[in-house]
């Protein structure tokens, strides 16, 4: 244990006298997600709301107003028909739209319970999100209020539509997308290369000469990336939460659980690149283009799996970044538990796995 | 008991077609307490047989052990009691002089004080400089270091593969003290050179030529082997005296060195002449005692 | 500087902050003469070979190398040497007909110079079988050998060689001195750092350098007999153990 403490010791010292490395590791992802976000974000404000009241009566008529009154929502105009609500998102006259069915008092009053949809632009989703939320508080608000009064529990459903771009591709997205990016980075690639770089120094020689298990010496070097990935985990929530106010709905708990696992399967994939590389560039090269692009390109945060070829939509499924990127969304995001992403975690803990026991099996205890 | 046997070892690197023989059957032994050296030019093996002897290869064929454990089967047990240098000083660069000792130190399970007593003499030379980073040093310091690491558990044996390639003549006749010191507390030490000049520091030698031993003897034996007259000649034009010497059939061979030229006979019959002849045109020539240089020419040719 | 001086050298330094790597030396090579730069590791020899060779900039003094300045003329002078040295020469990845090719048309040689030297260089060295061997399955030895011809190909009048003989055998080192002499006597100057002492015997002149100073420079038989000393190997030492120096 002495020996394995002093190998993490001494990985801390190189890590931390490369100040340079050092710097852009744990600066890239708070650049990385402040890019982002900035590109992505803008306020909303006095945005144009139509409204397509079928029901005309108390209700509808004050919640109208309340979200009038809110400097968010600038209310536009009544329309009869669906087809004009279509024409309006098409001319890019408004960006949100609030449909009451008719009779929506009455249910109210005699179910307790009624439904309004609201229907967003979500080509630009960032807004179409924000609006949302903002338009569900007031009728949260207002629900709130009429129960208080009434001393009824009333229920009004807000049925979200998201038009144009269903899955709300961009400003949620990017944070888990930047996360498995810069996981794959400092894990796989900087684990490759330290490791590598031992070989090429000659030092390797030494390590295996002496009577240190091999794998330590290996796994010792793994540890300061883990931790350091950590701390990227951590800057990362960090930001999205308090700098892009992308909450986290579900539980940090399992967020970071699952993290940890995403990591050590980079690190086991780095492990694999080590044992099969003599030299950093190869190392390097092998990192980029077997784990880095196809992070990018295939996991479903640059472009919607579904809309792949049916090739690449195959390929993706052995991308660890891709049930990574789910896990995230959906506990991050959409608020869902293990239950929902059991089937995502095992993947990826299968995964983890295979390249752990398949880089312990090919690590060479000699040179050649 | 011997520290280290060796029988027949082959080694070849590459693929059928531009196979390279490393070593093409190796044998010999290393006695307990013995100051060894491979001498040969790079690409002869040694560094192949080094790695081999460190269980850091393995070969095609043979057997060697290392204090009578394989170096295949035992390769732990060996790797708890030999001490290693590999040709480029292996340090942690950005790390400093004291933490490169302390951590290789902590990884054969040791600590610094337990046996600074044996690397006192080496390492006291560059204490003063314990927090300068290794990447800083000059090659001397460096290979003062590097030795000091490869002794920090007190191996049994200790292997120096190229210790003092491209270190000056000043450094280089410091290590050889050093390594005399440390032979006085009983590590066995085998030390691989391309420098002729350092065998005669050598208990034993054995000179390796393109992966096959041309022989293995003590220095004196060596050179006690080389039985044909050998003699220096000098003259004011010495390009033309060599070739001028290379004409005569009494000659085997004749080369530069140094100041002077090296000439090879056939046997004692044939210097008359040859001498005569030079000394009437004003050109020195004398009877020399060979180095080993002049051994290992004569072996390699001989071999061809 | 008379007319068959090549390289001239006068109060030559370099410092590197306050670190004097190269302290005022002066000395002059003549035409055709075997030069040997000798020093301990630190003493400052590749810088000052480094500045000769027009890679790096004095920080003061005067020298010329080949008639040219080694402050304006640095393009100049680069045409009219050649560089060998132990770490860089060779690429293994081409073959020994490709390299010769290659450094040959970086001088802009013509090709039908190219050509004819080319079969003249395979003949003395006996490559001519192996031509289109890639460089990396030749013995090292061969490869120096080899080195040594491409960096005298496009004829230069100084030759620079950086410890060009480390690790190889004995035969071939002196085969390899072999043909210094012969590039000697076909008028170019050779400058020649070893660690081999009985190399500095080959040389016309040798020049010891200490901690950025050139502590000594004559023949080997005269630096012998000033310092009483049997062998150069001697006389290195006794000069190179004043060395309070200890970088690299």
């Amino acid at each position: 244990m002495k020996q394995f403490g002093a190998f993490v010791k001494k990985e801390f010292y190189h890590i931390l006298r490369d100040r340079r490395t050092l710097f852009i590791l744990l600066g890239m992802p708070v650049v990385q997600i402040i890019i982002f976000g900035f590109a992505l974000t803008n306020e909303v404000k006095n945005a144009k709301v139509l409204v397509f009241d079928n029901a005309k009566d108390v209700a509808s008529t004050s919640i109208i107003h309340e979200i009038d009154a809110s400097q968010y929502f600038d209310v536009q105009q009544n329309v009869t028909s669906y087809s004009q609500v279509e024409s309006a998102f098409k001319r890019g006259a408004v960006k949100l739209a609030v449909v009451f069915p008719s009779g929506f008092n009455n249910d109210l009053e005699h179910v307790n319970k009624a439904p309004i949809q609201l229907i967003a632009d979500a080509s630009d989703p960032n807004t179409a999100n924000t609006l949302i939320n903002y338009a569900s508080a007031i009728i949260m608000d207002y629900q709130d209020r009429i129960t208080n009064e009434h001393r009824l529990p009333y229920t009004i459903s807000t049925e979200m539509r998201m038009l144009y771009n269903p899955q709300l591709k961009g400003a949620y997205t990017f944070v888990p997308g930047v996360m498995a990016m810069v996981l794959m980075l400092v894990c796989t690639m900087m684990t490759a290369i330290t490791i590598v770089r031992e070989k090429e120094m000659g030092t390797m020689e030494v390590m295996l000469v002496s009577p240190v298990q091999p794998l330590k010496v290996v796994i010792a070097k793994a540890v300061p990336y883990l931790l350091l990935s950590m701390v990227n985990v951590a800057s990362i929530l960090l930001l999205s939460v308090f700098v892009l106010d992308v909450p986290i709905h579900g539980s940090l708990f399992l967020l970071v659980g699952e993290s940890l696992l995403f990591i050590l399967t980079c690190l086991a994939f780095g492990l694999l690149i080590s044992t099969v590389t003599d030299s950093q560039q190869i190392a390097m090269f092998i990192s980029l283009v077997g784990m880095f692009l196809p992070t990018i390109m295939l996991s479903g945060f640059m472009f919607p799996i579904e809309n792949m070829p049916i090739l690449l939509q195959v390929i993706s499924h052995i991308i660890p970044a891709r049930w990574f990127f789910v896990i995230v969304t959906s506990v991050m995001i959409k608020g869902l538990g293990l239950g929902a992403i059991w089937k995502e975690t095992l993947i990826l803990m299968g995964m983890m796995l295979f390249l752990l026991t398949l880089s312990i099996k090919k690590f060479k205890i000699r040179l050649a | 008991m011997k520290a280290v046997v060796v029988e027949n070892v082959v080694k070849s690197y590459g693929s059928k077609k531009d196979l390279v023989e490393a070593l093409k059957g190796i044998s010999f032994e290393v006695d307990r307490g013995e100051l060894f050296g491979i001498i040969g030019p790079d690409g002869a093996g040694k560094t192949s047989l080094f790695r081999i002897l460190t269980t850091l290869l393995l070969a095609d064929s043979g057997k060697a052990t290392i204090d009578e454990y394989d170096v295949v089967k035992d390769f732990k047990a060996i790797r708890q009691r030999v001490g290693y240098m590999p040709g480029r000083f292996s340090l942690y660069q950005d790390l400093t002089v004291e933490e490169n000792l302390e951590f290789f130190a902590t990884t054969f399970n040791t600590t610094i004080r337990e046996n600074y007593a044996l690397i006192k003499d080496i390492y006291s030379q560059i204490e003063p400089f314990k927090d300068r980073r290794a990447g800083k040093l000059s090659g001397g310091m460096k290979q003062k270091l590097a030795l000091s690491c490869a002794l920090i558990h007190r191996p049994s044996v200790l292997f120096l593969d190229e210790p003092t390639t491209g270190v000056d003549a000043v450094s280089r006749k410091e290590f050889w003290d050093m390594l005399q010191n440390l032979k006085r507390s009983g590590i066995t030490i085998l030390v691989s050179t391309p420098y002729m000049d350092e065998a005669n520091l050598c208990d034993r030698i054995a000179l390796l030529q393109e992966g096959k031993l041309l022989s293995i003897n003590t220095p004196a034996g060596v050179i006690g082997n080389f039985k044909q007259p050998l003699y220096a000649a000098k003259g004011s034009r010495m390009l033309q005296l060599l070739n001028e010497l290379k004409t005569f059939k009494e000659v085997k061979d004749a080369y530069p060195f140094g100041e002077y030229h090296h000439v090879v006979f056939h046997d004692e019959a044939g210097v008359p002449p040859v001498a005569s002849y030079f000394g009437a045109s004003g050109v020195e020539m004398f009877p020399v005692t060979p180095g080993i240089e002049d051994c290992f020419m004569d072996l390699m040719k001989t071999n061809e | 500087m008379n007319n068959d001086t090549i390289i001239s050298v006068e109060g030559l330094t370099k410092r590197f902050g306050d670190f004097t790597a190269v302290d005022s030396i002066s000395f002059q090579v003549g035409k055709g003469e075997i030069f040997g730069f000798l020093g301990a590791n630190g003493a400052g020899k590749t810088t000052a070979m480094r500045m000769l060779c027009g890679l790096s900039m004095p920080t003061s003094g005067k020298a010329s190398v080949a008639g040219f300045d080694i402050y304006k003329q640095t393009e100049e002078i680069k045409r009219n040497i050649g560089y060998m040295s132990q770490k860089f020469s060779l690429y293994e990845d081409l073959t020994v007909r490709e390299n010769i090719r290659f450094y040959a048309g970086i001088y802009g040689k013509t090709n039908s110079f190219i050509k004819e030297k080319t079969a003249f260089v395979l003949k003395q060295l006996h490559l001519e079988k192996d031509a289109d061997k890639l460089v990396r399955s030749l013995p090292l030895g061969w490869k120096q050998k080899l080195a040594f011809s491409v960096a005298i190909f496009h004829e230069p009048q100084i030759v620079f060689l950086d410890e060009p003989t480390g690790g190889v055998d004995p035969v071939t080192r002196r085969e390899f001195w072999n043909m210094i002499y012969k590039a000697a006597e076909d008028g170019i100057t050779v400058f020649v750092t070893t660690h081999y002492m009985d190399e500095a015997e080959y040389c016309d002149r040798v020049s010891i350098m200490v901690d950025g100073r050139i502590d000594a420079l004559d023949t080997p038989s005269g630096l012998k007999s000033n310092l009483k000393a049997s062998s150069m190997d001697e006389v290195f030492l006794m000069l190179a153990r004043k060395a309070k120096r200890t970088g690299d």
